[in-house]
């Protein structure tokens, strides 16, 4: 059994991001996995485990740096990676789907795929699609759970208002990961160490020979502005709460 | 004039509640509407208020669209290029961005879901990026493409019309790779977090799914959705289903109340959108009290039965 698991560089959720430029971002800030692709990472290296045999890839398109990304991945489990280099870090989801599904291709392919349901940089929500697409299998994303039996999968989504919708897809599929899934581990600080020894593979992005005609173009990028601080109500409580409700209404609200 | 094609999206025989705003976003130009359970006609009435001028059936020989997504986003591509629309619009909801993902795959056409603003003229949209700290602006280089809209971005906009109906059978060989067997819905009477316009959230320190009874009477009072932060989901407080933010869900009420909420970046980085948001906290330095409109400093127990008494009168 292989299974490949799709992870992306991304800057840390908790980090303040600043724009420096029409599309461009102090990139100085901690970046990590991305915080999806974590249960894909634990669900794939906790099927190998389960089944006893097999492997599990980690493929990343990012920059050079995102090799630590993959260093961690690693110390969960992951046995090998590879990285195809670019230093853009908004890419088309096209475009990525591509470089994944050939590098995937060249290695071998794989039983499963994995991805997160989404990055946090980008939050395009495409590249599962495209990927499937290009490997000319099934797709499904928001996966809670997921029971492989044979050339088949059970699968949960979480569908509207907290609905669980079950499906069945064949097998192989790209699966997009959401928390729910599973609870990804904490690496131990051998499984750490032992990473460091794990292979990356390392390939440019040019040297695939892909070409991929640009649909979405990023034109600009803005700070969200952040609200001032709060007008405190003050009173007893009664008082308070008779304040909001009169705010609420004057704003229209409720 | 550009047309644009708009996913009819419906639960149960009902149209979802945020379609109305999808046809908003779709700027006061011609609107055609794709159906897939083939209820257009009992919905015509009712979506013609809102400027939609023609319906579309879609079917598929031998098989429901709503229970086959790869059948159901395919139909959604045929109908694209049939009816010859500049673009295809949809709510961005977990069942709407499955379908406009692959529906623009389909048709190789540029992409962008939980769209926040929309100018089709220009084919540009704006969405959030880095967990919303950021807004992108997005050109989509061709026409038509594909555009989910976050739900209760655009007030509905009456424009009344005339609406034809018309069907479509569309030839989904082969598109059985995924089947939809059954839909629990365990949750159902919980109101939708992600369509909700009023949220009333709770913290860790509500100490016991128990204690969420208390969030719930107020919900009650106003109409509103209850939701739960990743720390309150984590002890075992709320289901999944509730949590708001980063891993959770995406909301944009045009009220927020966090009742013993931190503030964190990750619980922001689901409900900054929020068009009114109210903090209750016992900690007045708790991150919160910066990010919120207005603020009340006490205990969630005591603020929160006051605040339901308060909404009785």
């Amino acid at each position: 059994m292989r299974i490949y698991v799709c992870v992306k560089h991304v800057p840390d959720t908790a980090a303040n991001i600043h724009i420096t430029g029409p599309t461009e971002y102090d990139g100085k800030v901690k970046y990590v996995a991305n915080p999806y692709d974590e249960y894909a990472v634990e669900e794939a290296i906790s099927l190998v485990e389960k089944s006893g045999q097999g492997e599990v890839v980690a493929v990343c398109v990012g920059s050079g740096a995102a090799a630590n990304t993959l260093k961690s991945v690693m110390a969960m489990g992951v046995h090998r990676s590879i990285l195809v280099k670019t230093e853009a870090q908004f890419s088309d989801s096209n475009l990525i789907a591509k470089a994944l599904a050939t590098v995937i291709g060249q290695d071998g392919g794989g039983d499963l795929i994995f991805t997160g349901k989404q990055s946090v940089d980008s939050e395009g929500m495409q590249t599962s699609y495209h990927l499937a697409a290009e490997l000319g299998i099934p797709v499904a994303t928001g996966i809670v759970s997921l029971l492989v039996e044979g050339d088949q999968a059970v699968i949960q989504r979480e569908s509207d208002g907290g609905a669980r919708e079950t499906l069945s897809i064949q097998t192989p599929c790209v699966l997009g990961a959401t928390k729910g899934l599973n609870e990804p581990r904490f690496p131990k600080l051998p499984d750490i160490l032992k990473a460091k020894k794990k292979e990356i593979k390392e390939i440019e992005l040019s040297e695939l020979g892909i070409t991929a005609e640009e649909k979405c173009r990023l034109l600009s990028l803005e700070p969200v502005k952040q609200r001032s601080e709060a007008r405190i109500l003050e009173g007893s409580t009664e008082e308070t709460v008779a304040e909001l409700v009169k705010i609420l209404k004057e704003e229209k609200v409720i | 004039m550009p047309r644009i094609g708009v996913f009819i999206e419906a639960t149960n025989q009902e149209i979802k509640p945020s379609v109305p705003g999808v046809l908003a976003a779709a700027g006061g130009n011609e609107v055609v509407g794709f159906v897939l359970d083939g209820n257009a006609e009992k919905y015509k009435e009712h979506l013609a208020e809102y400027g939609v001028t023609e319906l579309v059936n879609l079917a598929a020989e031998g098989i429901n669209l709503t229970e086959h997504p790869v059948a159901a986003g395919h139909a959604l591509a045929e109908a694209v290029t049939s009816t010859g629309v500049d673009a295809l619009l949809g709510v961005s909801s977990p069942t709407g961005n499955d379908l406009l993902a692959r529906a623009a795959v389909d048709l190789k056409a540029p992409a962008a879901l939980d769209c926040i603003d929309i100018d089709v003229a220009a084919r540009s949209v704006k969405k959030s990026h880095f967990s919303g700290k950021a807004i992108a602006t997005i050109e989509m280089t061709s026409s038509p493409f594909v555009c989910g809209i976050r739900p209760n971005t655009f007030e509905p906009v009456s424009r009344p019309a005339d609406c034809t109906v018309s069907e479509k059978t569309v030839d989904v060989a082969g598109s059985d790779s995924i089947v939809i067997t059954s839909v629990d819905t365990v949750f159902n009477g919980q109101k939708d977090l992600t369509e909700a316009s009023v949220i009333i959230s709770g913290g860790r320190p509500m100490g016991s799914s128990d204690n969420f009874k208390i969030l719930e009477a107020c919900a009650q009072k106003l109409d509103a959705a209850v939701g739960a932060s990743r720390a309150a989901v984590d002890a075992g407080y709320a289901p999944h289903s509730m949590q708001v933010g980063q891993t959770g869900k995406t909301v944009n009420p045009k009220l927020y109340i966090g009742c013993g909420l931190s503030g964190s970046v990750q619980h922001f980085a689901g409900m900054k959108t929020a068009k009114v948001i109210v903090a209750i906290n016992t900690d007045k330095d708790a991150p919160i009290f910066s990010k919120s409109d207005y603020g009340i400093i006490g205990d969630l127990f005591e603020v929160v039965p006051a605040l339901t008494a308060a909404l009785e009168k």
